[in-house]
């Protein structure tokens, strides 16, 4: 008895056209060989490479983790390419010798990188395929000593900045894509806030895959130094092709003594068609460190693309009365499976996390809430406050949360709630009844059980997640 | 049906025809007639099952119903024809036997936007928070309601007699041309009853009309009726005024079964 609720034309991904670019790939397959000449190309120091390598060995030895609650068959790594650029490289601070083409896809994403039409207030890193194709407001955060730039770029530039913390967070061995993406990272964004600095605008990356038979390996690194402040947004998409693409990132994130920083994700990779072909697989290790005293971090991520999601950002709470937040919806529909959440540990006194996960899964999607909270021994008066709700649209599609707390010390306070709603034919046809559309009384409905995590968005994201949500759950209802 | 003489004034707003419906395959209405005019309170009774509910689903334009024969005719047009949503715009309205509760989303939001939808499609200017919440007050002191309801999410947690008052709010709030109002009396207590039937019957016009699902004599001493139908196993068996109602509820419905079908 689905018949109204789910079979409905389904509205086209509308990121999905290819860019007509001649790009410079490196054959497909993983070899130290592939390594060296990422690092090469990249112009990279030598102890890059030998970190590279190091990674790529444990990597070797490491199993492919099959526990999440998704199902996919085997990924060839042999078969991916691991660098793909555009041919003509671009110098980073001038935008006349940026191939037009990647000027008019950026554009076309609504990320528009020319001078006189650059979204106010928003840096932007454009990472397309494996290469940063330019970076805005470059010179104006320089005045405030703010440090924006592909990472790749800051290796050569701030090599002691980058060898300090790379890795610190996320070591080059801490799980199986962590380490293939320490091998063969290709780019990404590098942040640095210094001490008392409040970073003047909204610091951004999007990310585009582009070739074929590519992975995107991006990472990033953000480092708010003592008293800093800096809010940080990614966005992304990706073509609509038949072959599953891999894209392993890490984001790694510092934060020093009283300074916050604030990620915020808008995941909208290709989910794959209504059949299940198709799709990224998007396999990320996002996480970061407290590391001063009352130093916060905040996670916000709107997950509406990816044929497979499998990530948990989390907040490592060292510094006494630091704070970790972690603000996540993630929507599933048609054949798209995510199994995400966060890892919140306490190690600091007196540090405080909070959780508000909602998924929404729709068409035969399937959603799972994964979460740890930790609290160790020494965390004197840890507090922690999960929120998991579950939506389900229709009936063909599944939520499930796994919860796992582990707490050490006595003095903790945890508080959970869940819940589970529906919409079902009969929701829609009250609403319907009272002279709303079916798209309206969805978008009403999800949009109203995304507030929570929509308000911690900044304002120009909040009001692209909401569209970005009423298009990927379009279809869903009759 | 519709006696002679003074409800002729009134112009048809709904008429069935010889309508047949079936839901999973089993025929439930199996040749309903019923005419409304303008200014008209009709009231509906019969036994339990009898398809009353499947009679004000199939108007509403319920997806689980299929219509296999008749007509129905709303303002002269085909309201088959007509998307859910569409009838509800076009003033056809149904409070349910069993309101539906939606959650992540406050009553008030859902009234306004349930408001707006209909202004828009009659080409008036939509209705912000606050003017909304103006135009509010009124309706809701008359069904004896704080603001409290408003900003409870739809129906969720509502007793069952809270829901039948929602419904009645929205009633009130949406003024409809045809109101068909599904056991709204059922779960009420006497007072509730009583303030519910006053709304509705304050919303009693010339130009608007109400049909009635009841199993109770009690409501129709508050809103009077012009007819009262009986339907029995899919169809209306026999029709009269105020008065059948009154004699169903002190002989049942045993000895219409005896008597046929009226035409
Ligand atoms: N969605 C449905 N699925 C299956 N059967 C249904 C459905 N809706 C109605 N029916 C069946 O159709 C018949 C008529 O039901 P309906 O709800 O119209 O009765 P009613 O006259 O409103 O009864 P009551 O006085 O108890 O409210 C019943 O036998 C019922 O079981
Ligand atoms: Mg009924």
């Amino acid at each position: 008895m689905s018949s109204g609720i789910e079979a409905q034309v389904l509205q086209p991904y509308k990121y999905g056209f290819v860019t007509d670019i001649e790009s410079e790939t490196v054959p497909p397959g993983l070899s130290e060989d592939v390594i060296r000449l990422i690092s090469q190309k990249k112009g990279e120091p030598a102890w890059m490479l030998e970190w590279r390598l190091k990674a790529y060995r444990n990597w070797q030895k490491m199993p492919e983790p099959h526990w999440a609650n998704v199902q996919y068959g085997p990924v060839d790594y042999q078969a991916i390419s691991y660098y793909a650029a555009p041919k003509q490289r671009p110098k980073l601070d001038s935008l006349d010798q940026v191939d037009p083409k990647l000027l008019e896809t950026f554009e076309k994403l609504g990320i528009p990188l020319e001078e006189r039409k650059r979204l106010a207030g928003v840096a932007v890193d454009a990472v397309f395929d494996s290469v940063s194709v330019a970076t805005t407001f470059r010179e104006e955060l320089k005045k405030h000593g703010v440090i924006f730039c592909a990472i790749s770029e800051a290796i050569r530039e701030y090599p002691d900045l980058v060898q300090q913390y790379l890795g610190s967070v996320v070591p080059y061995n801490d799980n199986f894509f962590a380490a293939l993406n320490s091998a063969v990272f290709t780019d990404g964004s590098f942040v640095y806030v210094p001490k008392g600095v409040r970073c003047p605008m909204e610091l951004s990356t999007y990310f585009r895959i582009n070739a074929e038979s590519t992975g995107q390996f991006e990472r990033t690194l953000i480092v708010a130094d003592e008293g800093s402040h800096v809010s940080y947004l990614e966005g992304c998409s990706a073509p609509v092709r038949d072959e599953n693409q891999l894209h392993a990132a890490v984001v790694e994130l510092v934060a020093l003594d009283n300074a916050t920083i604030k990620y915020s994700t808008i995941q909208n990779w290709y989910p794959g068609d209504e059949e299940g072909r198709g799709g990224i697989y998007n396999f990320v290790t996002k996480r970061g460190a407290c590391r001063g005293r009352a130093s916060k971090i905040s996670w916000t991520q709107v997950e509406t693309g990816s044929a497979i999601t499998w990530k948990y950002p989390g907040c490592i709470l060292q510094g006494d009365d630091s704070i970790g937040e972690f603000y996540s919806v993630a929507v599933t529909n048609q054949r798209q499976q995510a199994d995400t959440g966060t890892k919140m540990i306490h190690m600091g006194k007196n540090t405080r996390s909070t959780i508000v996960s909602k998924g929404i899964s729709a068409g035969r999607g399937q959603n799972t809430y994964r979460g740890l909270v930790k609290i160790l021994k020494g965390a004197e008066q840890a507090r922690n406050y999960s929120q998991c709700d579950s939506m389900l649209i229709g009936d063909r599609c599944g939520a499930h949360t796994f919860p796992y707390i582990d707490v050490r010390n006595s003095t903790a306070i945890m508080e959970h709630e869940a819940s589970t709603s529906k919409i079902g034919e009969d929701q829609i046809f009250y609403a319907k009844q009272r002279g709303l559309s079916a798209e309206d009384a969805v978008s009403m409905i999800v949009n109203g059980f995304c507030k929570e995590v929509f308000k911690e968005l900044p304002m120009e994201f909040a009001v692209e997640a909401q569209r970005l949500l009423g298009i990927s759950l379009e279809g869903s209802v009759g | 049906m519709t006696g002679k003489g003074k409800r002729e004034t009134g112009k048809v707003l709904l008429e069935v025809r010889d309508l047949h419906a079936s839901v999973e395959g089993r025929e439930i209405l199996k040749g309903v007639d019923l005419t409304v005019r303008t200014g008209e309170v009709h009231a509906i009774m019969g036994p339990n099952g009898s398809g009353k509910s499947t009679l004000a689903q199939v108007l509403a334009g319920h997806p689980a119903y299929s219509v296999t024969a008749g007509q129905v005719l709303y303002e002269g047009k085909d309201l088959l024809a007509m998307a859910p949503e569409e009838r509800a715009r076009e003033g056809v309205f149904l409070a349910f036997q069993y309101p539906v509760a939606i959650r992540g989303i406050t009553n008030a939001y859902f009234l306004r936007a349930a408001v707006n939808a209909i202004r828009k499609h009659k080409g008036v200017e939509e209705l912000g928070p606050v003017e909304f919440m103006d135009a509010l007050e009124a309706k809701l002191t008359a069904i004896g309601w704080d603001s409290s309801y408003l900003t409870r999410p739809v129906n969720d947690g509502f007793s069952g007699g809270e829901k039948k008052r929602n419904e009645i709010l929205q009633l009130a709030v949406l003024d409809p041309k045809l109101a068909i109002l599904d056991e709204t009396d059922s779960g009420l207590d006497i007072d509730a009853l009583k303030t519910v039937a006053q709304t509705v019957d304050k919303l009693r016009r010339p130009d608007n009309a109400t049909v009635l699902v009841t199993h109770y004599y009690r409501i129709l001493t508050h809103i009077q009726p012009d007819l009262v139908h009986v339907l029995a196993a899919g169809r209306i068996v026999k029709s009269g005024g105020k008065d059948l109602a009154l004699e169903l509820e002190e002989k049942g419905y045993d000895w219409l079964r005896t008597e046929p079908a009226v035409a």
